[in-house]
């Protein structure tokens, strides 16, 4: 049997090596089509309707004056009388018309009657929330009140983070056409594979009826797993409209306030340690809001699990808010900012350097010597000895300067993941795989893959995804598609070279397991010059092709894929106290981290994660108005995301090495992308000697934290 | 967007013949950058959009009676690279950069800044100027963070304009012209606080366009912008300051200030501007002529900051004027 | 039925290139013509009416209402769907195309607004066997995850090298002020103007 280990990291020639993503020029040249360029001919525009209430009973609706409208072919009601809406935004009809401004039109003359509910969309003040709060339960370990007599130092914090969204920037939505028979569906998802069987049950049709393709995605996060309603409404409209193609994306205003978010987050925090830092006792009251159904729950304290003595309380919200979705990381960052601020509070008040907090505790943490590792080198990157200084002490003047840490961990592995590798006898070789590529190189990283297990060069290589009549590969989310399909694109390949050795070993006469695929030739292992090119071998096929699979099975993921991961974010920021303005100076990022398959778009990756925490820390929430019930900074303009010139200078380093090459290939999406907002949040406490207790770190905040109730009066 | 009749005349006379006597018969189309916006969220829903950007001569910065005349369809862009305003006028180069997109940069024009509507939220999200629900104000016990700190009766929104505060300063007038014939106003005397929704926040006719803008020279008086921005990306600023500082050996003989985004007008700080006559520009007396300009500040429940923040800009500005690092 | 003839025409018209050899006097003609068509003062609409556009060099002709932006004329109807719409407000950059020479946001003009004018967009850069040199900058940089906001921050760092042959780094960043991304591309934005900025040179 042909054994799948990959190649020792001295002997590989593809694999870990930077190329530039194989459809980098299609995307830069504005050629790559996203299912929201598809312009069919004969193609319909649809437009939601939404609810301007957060909580409210449908009495009436009617379509008659909108269905009459010029180029009005299809009119689907949501929420029919009776209903009762929970959020502002929430579906109410869909109109579909031979032109983008026409359906608007319609959709604007539609009647709905609503008889207005209260709501409750605001979570900041638990004590307000009343049965919209339900408790989890409180969960002791240890002796809690021994652990802070023991401590030297106690201190106690509240902390919050706030709602944010994913705001992709390809909206939810999708092209599609319900064609007698066939279902078309181009969707823009993370979920190839997944989401036709997701439509057909909403649709109540067989999955074999839904085709689904997609070749590019315009972000997703963990907000574009399902088929959604308008989805369904979508290919009902083109059915009413005899298959015609119906698209619909949601308006930014939409995509901001029905597509998914990530919970917030409310803690009050006491923590206790001794005088040299190990932690002693923990105590946390949290709440969190993820919409309507409630929110996620923060794994409190982060990392630092194994800590003794701890109690925890936890209490999910419901309020009129359009629902969660997983986003990048579920509930880690708000864990990783929570407990990190906590510690560097408690480690100011200790009067100790928090990479000293940190290095203590990494004892109760599930990897020690990682961690330890990542603060050192971090540390250096950042040049920590020069630049920090003990909380407060930023030196005279309005400019502070100040440095922070944050912490992350995550699992990883790959998902189920099916792949068809094909040789043809012209010596290309095809691959199939219902993937995506969420942007992380997708499409390159199997190329790599395959490269180096058959010895033949990228350009050999096709690389098909983005449609469910490939093989199955589970959908992009937690991090596990690198594992998922470097896995089942490895197994495919040596699968199919495996057949082809078993034509060749006679004419080099020794026995396959002798040959090596190397350089574009077949040759014996030891003995290179007894060889057959890689063309001459692939001419013996004759008429036919060698057709290979390989699967990535996430019960026996085998020695290719790894999980477990963690790594250390530091930032450098400089505050202006009379203004509160933060300035990023530089994030540095130590990401450990298994076999990388392209260092350069892991290093995307995580640079592209330190920008996000960025946004994070300092700009982004949604604002909630809590008379009207709606988001009032449901657009680009004040739903704020960093610049080019925000970001200051990134820093990225891959613990590539020999050790951590043997563990597998391991996911990095969410890992990156967990850390960085508790670093920028401990750079801005460090600088201006107060914690600035909520993120986004905005200049109201830093002012309030510096003069409190002073502001007033100061000026 | 509801769909509306659009025209695109040449001259002056032309585009004032289309316009109409009230808000709702025509919109006037200049850069387009706040008016699109407006009319896809149904904010504003003209039946004609009046393009003045083919009127001959609304496009060219000229000399004039020592100072400048800036049509009113001339681009941020342009105006920004005038030789004659980067020599003569660093506060508004300064409120210019305040504006971070050069896509903004090229398709607004100096006539939109000064007539786009407030970026409130509330007006925005259709509760009108006053942001207004059941006959109580949304902004008072809501999201008021970036509202006014110099309200003026029921009007809480911000004026938008980046260059206003700094032309005000300079003493700028306006052009005007509509269908009772040309007429001139200053600046300072163009934006008003509406008393209800439906009046509008500057000194405008339906059936008027603003033509021209006029600055008189400098006349050797320093002058600088200092802007207090959350962002560097494209972001509304906080507050700004613009002042003009005419100076005598090394004191202040005259001096205007006035702040940006913190009132539903640009609001001059007289006061602090006569005390610093006859004092130097120092830190101190900077700190001092902010503190002072920001006395009557009458901040909401969420935005005393910018109480602040406007002291800060114009402290900064004075320093910046006097050549004093910031 | 009347809408289906609407369709029709439509689909027609996104097919209105002007076609054949010696295009380019005709051209030229066709579009000196379509300036002249819009008489001043002349009202028009709210009814569709047919326009030419100059969109990279090309007249094409296209049916629009007032109220259409270009943005939406080039994507919904010209086949030119490298621009992006996604805030649709003047805010994010993704729709950036070059007019008259300038960076501008092709969600805040009306496709009326546009005619007589020089419209570039990122289709132009692989044009006639030829690629600018910011296409390749970007691969090479990895200055691209999902690639929405790409095409726009191309044209918006084309617009800037432009008018900058020689930029620094802080010129870069504030030359690509008018443009978002999610994913967080920055870093590699800059490196990849920077590197285009010398290829350019070259």
């Amino acid at each position: 049997m042909a054994t799948y280990t990959w190649p020792d990291m001295k002997n590989r020639k593809v694999i870990g090596q930077r190329l530039s993503r194989l459809d980098g020029i299609e995307k830069s040249s504005g050629k790559a089509k996203y299912s929201s360029d598809l312009m069919p001919d004969g193609l319909l525009h649809a437009v939601l309707l939404s609810s301007p209430h957060a909580h409210a009973i449908v009495r009436s609706i009617d379509t008659g004056a909108a269905e009459k409208m010029p180029g009005v072919k299809s009119i689907r009601v949501v929420a029919k009388a009776g209903t009762e809406v929970q959020w502002a935004g929430a579906e109410i009809a869909y109109v579909a018309a031979t032109s983008e401004p026409a359906a608007r039109d319609a959709a604007r003359a539609i009647q709905v009657n609503y008889e207005v509910m209260p709501h409750f969309v605001k979570e900041d003040q638990i004590a307000r929330a009343g049965n919209r709060a339900k408790a989890a339960g409180e969960q002791v370990t240890g002796d809690v009140d021994q652990g802070f007599k023991d401590a030297a130092a106690i201190t106690e914090g509240e902390y919050a983070i706030p709602v944010i969204t994913h705001c992709c920037l390809e909206p939810h939505g999708q092209m599609i056409e319900w064609k007698g028979e066939q279902i078309n569906f181009y969707p823009s998802t993370q979920n190839v594979s997944g989401i036709g069987g997701d439509l057909a049950r909403s649709l109540n049709v067989p999955a074999s009826q839904i085709k689904v393709h997609m070749d590019h995605i315009g972000g997703g996060f963990g907000s574009k797993f399902p088929s959604d309603n308008w989805g369904k409404e979508c290919a009902n409209m083109s059915k009413d409209a005899g298959g015609a193609p119906v698209r619909m994306y949601l308006d930014r205003a939409q995509e901001l306030t029905i597509a998914g978010v990530r919970p917030s987050h409310f803690a009050k925090i006491k923590v206790g340690a001794k005088a040299d830092g190990t932690l002693t006792a923990w105590e946390s009251t949290s709440w969190s809001t993820g919409g309507f159904t409630g929110g996620g729950m923060a794994p409190l304290p982060y990392v630092f699990t194994n800590m003794p003595n701890k109690r925890l309380n936890h209490t999910a919200v419901s309020i009129n808010g359009g629902g969660a979705r997983a986003w990048r990381a579920p509930n880690h960052p708000q864990a990783s900012f929570l407990t990190c601020a906590a510690l560097e509070d408690l480690a100011a008040k200790l009067n100790l350097d928090p990479i000293e907090v940190f290095s203590k505790n990494v004892q109760f943490t599930p990897r020690a010597e990682t961690y330890i590792r990542q603060l050192k080198r971090a540390a250096v990157m950042i040049d920590w000895q020069k630049n920090w200084h003990p909380r407060g002490k930023g030196g005279n003047g309005s400019l502070k300067r100040g440095l922070g840490i944050g912490i992350a961990t995550w699992g990883g592995l790959g998902h189920a993941s099916r792949c068809l590798a094909k040789i043809n006898a012209d010596g290309t070789v095809e691959i199939m795989m219902g993937t995506q590529d969420l942007g992380t190189g997708t499409r390159t990283c199997i190329a790599q893959v395959v490269s180096e297990t058959l010895g033949v060069p990228m350009n050999m290589v096709v690389v098909r995804i983005g449609d469910n009549s490939y093989p199955a590969s589970g959908a992009s989310g937690g991090s596990t598609t690198i594992g998922g399909i470097s896995a089942s694109s490895r197994k495919a390949a040596v699968e199919a070279l495996d057949q082809l050795l078993d034509l060749v070993a006679p004419q080099l006469g020794v026995p396959k397991d002798q040959l090596q695929a190397v350089d574009s030739r077949i040759s014996v292992k030891g003995n290179p010059d007894k060889a057959i090119s890689w063309k001459a071998a692939c001419q013996k096929l004759g008429p036919k092709s060698i057709e290979a699979t390989g699967e990535n099975n996430p019960k026996q993921p085998g020695g290719l894929i790894n999980q477990g991961v963690g790594g250390i974010q530091m930032a450098d920021v400089t505050v202006d106290i009379e203004t509160g303005v933060v300035r990023m100076n530089k994030m540095v990022a130590v990401q450990d981290c298994g076999l990388i398959v392209n260092p350069k778009l892991a290093e995307s990756q995580v640079n592209g994660a330190c920008i996000m925490s960025i946004c994070a820390a300092l700009m982004e929430e949604r604002i909630m108005d809590s008379v009207t019930g709606r988001v009032l900074n449901a657009d680009m303009e004040f739903y704020k995301l960093a610049g080019v010139k925000d970001i200051g200078e990134i820093q990225v380093e891959m613990e590539i090495d020999e050790v951590n090459d043997k563990r597998g290939v391991i996911g990095l999406g969410e890992p990156c992308a967990v850390g960085g907002v508790a670093a920028i949040a401990n750079a801005v406490a460090n600088a201006i000697g107060v914690r600035v207790p909520s993120v986004p770190v905005t200049p109201d905040r830093v002012l309030s934290a510096l003069y409190g109730n002073r502001m007033e009066r100061m000026a | 967007m509801q769909n509306f009749e659009y025209a695109n005349p040449g001259t002056l006379a032309e585009a004032t013949a289309l316009l109409g006597s009230t808000w709702s018969d025509a919109a006037i189309l200049a850069g387009g950058t706040d008016l699109l916006s407006l009319m896809k969220d149904y904010r504003m829903t003209p039946k004609r959009v009046v393009n003045i950007k083919s009127i001959k001569g609304l496009d060219k910065v000229a000399k004039s009676g020592g100072g400048l005349a800036v049509g009113a369809a001339v681009t941020v862009d342009d105006f920004m690279e005038n030789p004659a305003v980067r020599s003569e006028y660093p506060s508004l180069v300064q409120a210019a950069h305040g504006i971070t997109s050069p896509q903004i940069r090229n398709m607004g024009t100096l006539g939109g800044d000064l007539c786009q509507r407030p970026r409130c939220w509330y007006f925005r999200n259709g509760h009108g100027l006053l942001g207004m629900a059941n006959g109580k104000s949304l902004i008072d016990g809501g999201e008021n963070r970036y509202h006014a700190i110099f309200p003026q009766g029921a009007a809480k929104f911000v004026s938008a304009s980046s260059f206003a505060p700094a032309l005000i300063a300079l003493g700028a007038k306006l052009k005007i012209s509509g269908k009772g014939g040309p007429r001139e106003i200053a600046l300072a005397d163009f934006f008003v606080a509406p008393k209800s929704d439906t009046d509008r926040e500057i000194a405008l006719k339906p059936d008027e366009i603003v033509t021209e803008i006029m600055i008189p020279s400098a006349g050797g008086a320093k002058n600088a912008t200092y802007e207090v921005r959350h962002r560097d990306a494209l972001d509304w600023p906080l507050a700004t300051a613009s002042v003009v500082v005419k100076m005598k050996g090394n004191t202040v003989s005259s001096a205007r200030i006035v702040m940006g985004h913190v009132g539903p007008t640009p609001v001059s700080a007289d006061k602090a501007a006569a005390w610093l006559v006859g004092k130097a520009i120092t830190a101190e007396t900077a700190e001092a002529a902010g503190k002072a300009a920001v006395e009557s500040a009458m901040p909401l429940s969420q935005n005393a900051y910018k109480v602040q923040l406007a002291k800060v800009a114009v402290k900064r500005a004075l320093m910046m004027a006097a050549g004093l690092s910031v | 039925m009347s809408d289906h003839q609407d369709l029709k025409k439509q689909s027609v018209s996104r097919r209105g290139f002007v076609q054949g050899a010696g295009a380019v006097t005709g051209a030229a003609a066709l579009l000196e013509q379509e300036a002249q068509a819009q008489p001043a003062g002349k009202v028009m609409g709210p009814a569709a009416m047919t326009i030419t556009l100059n969109v990279n060099g090309k007249p094409l002709k296209v049916s629009v209402e007032p109220r259409e932006t270009l943005l939406d004329t080039l994507r919904h109807k010209l086949e030119h769907t490298g621009a992006k719409r996604v805030c649709d407000r003047g805010t994010c950059g993704a729709c950036t195309v070059i007019v008259n020479n300038k960076v501008s946001y092709a969600c805040s003009m009306l496709a009326l607004d546009a005619v007589g004018k020089k419209i570039q967009t990122i289709e132009s850069l692989t044009a006639n066997g030829k690629t600018h040199p910011i296409v390749p900058a970007f691969n090479n940089n990895d200055a691209q995850q999902c690639g929405y906001c790409t095409p726009g921050f191309v044209m918006a760092a084309k617009g800037f090298l432009d008018r900058n042959p020689n930029p620094t780094y802080e010129q870069v960043k504030d030359g690509l002020g008018g443009n978002l991304c999610r994913c967080g591309t920055y870093v590699g934005v800059r490196q990849a103007v920077l590197e285009a900025a010398k290829k350019l040179k070259a």
